[in-house]
């Protein structure tokens, strides 16, 4: 039961986002707006019972949830193979130019921080 | 055999389809993942869109047939982007720190700030997003999609080769540049490395949304 209030919850912040996204014409996508106002109503004891178990649940699996945008790819075979190996270049180099970037900074800002954290063990 | 044939026709055809093929092949697929000790190659997001892909192709199912089933799990991606919060939350104080690095990420010369473009935001924002600047939203999901698969099978290799070892950093990176599917990928590999992808996620998903109109007017202009 909790569950389903939780998820009823995070749905409703949603719409809310939404319903602020477009009343305002704002730059953000509803789902951000929601998160925003779900980090505010944390403060409160009352919704992090309510939401502990859903937040929980729908991150667990959130790779199933990009599977059925993923499926669509075949709707876009014909760009797919017209510009795939191209298109697959950008996309593998831009990740781990990103990827590499974000650690190496975090890395070098943490050891300035305290020397110590965050050293776990390799692998 | 004509009967079977009728059936398929039937059931191919109602949104029951979709939506049964989309969790019975990724519930095989993670225990395959599971079973192989859950290597970066057998990412289940990856071998899911594979297999029903190759199943829809096969069949011959329109995009759409297999939607009007498949969307019931594509739904919950936003309250599953509003749910970050959670995370967000459990680790505020190590969030608030993040927030300063990865502005300055951000805030790095124009080649690294372009190839930080909608793709690497979780798919339903990157949808948003390239709606707003022009984009095609349908496309910036696969794109969004197969940057998370990207990230997810090679960040390992990559962050070895760095010599990257806090798990911590290794999940916020991977976190900022393949979103979700790498977010998804990092809480199964180390708790530690899940939280701080979970909170590069969530911040990554705000910061973008801010930035990525702007940059792509520049980028334009």
């Amino acid at each position: 039961m909790n569950l389903l209030r939780g998820l009823a919850l995070l749905l409703l912040l949603q719409a809310a986002g939404e319903s602020l996204t477009h009343a305002f014409d704002l730059p953000l996508p509803g789902p951000v707006i929601g998160l925003v106002l779900l980090l505010a109503a944390l403060r409160l004891q009352l919704v992090r019972d309510l939401v502990v178990d859903a937040a929980e649940g729908l991150l667990a699996h959130l790779s199933l949830l990009f599977v059925p945008v993923g499926v669509g790819v075949i709707t876009h075979l014909d760009v797919v193979s017209a510009y795939g190996l191209r298109l697959l270049a950008v996309v593998v180099l831009s990740t781990w130019i990103g990827m590499a970037v974000t650690a190496l900074v975090l890395a070098r800002l943490l050891r300035g921080a305290a020397p110590t954290e965050g050293e776990a063990r390799d692998g | 055999m004509a009967e079977f044939v009728e059936l398929w026709v039937y059931l191919s055809s109602t949104p029951l389809f979709g939506l049964s093929a989309t969790l019975a092949v990724y519930v095989l697929v993670h225990a395959v993942y599971d079973r192989l000790g859950r290597p970066p190659w057998a990412n289940p997001v990856l071998w899911s869109v594979v297999a029903l892909a190759a199943l829809l192709l096969a069949t011959r199912t329109p995009y759409p047939t297999y939607f009007a089933g498949a969307q019931f799990v594509h739904v919950l991606l936003g309250p599953a982007v509003v749910a970050l919060a959670w995370p967000l939350w459990l680790r505020r104080a190590a969030a608030a720190g993040s927030a300063v690095a990865l502005g300055w990420a951000l805030g790095l010369p124009p080649e690294v700030l372009r190839s930080l473009a909608p793709k690497s935001v979780t798919a339903p924002v990157a949808m948003g997003i390239a709606e707003r600047i022009g984009g095609v939203p349908a496309l910036a999901a696969v794109m969004a999609v197969l940057t998370g698969m990207v990230g997810a099978l090679s960040a390992k290799y990559l962050f070895d080769r760095l010599g990257v070892g806090a798990w911590a950093v290794r999940g916020f990176a991977l976190g900022t540049a393949s979103h979700g599917i790498g977010a998804a990928r990092a809480l199964q590999v180390d708790p530690d490395a899940g939280a701080y992808a979970g909170i590069a996620l969530g911040l990554q998903v705000l910061l973008a949304s801010l930035l990525m109109p702007l940059v792509a007017r520049w980028i334009a202009g």
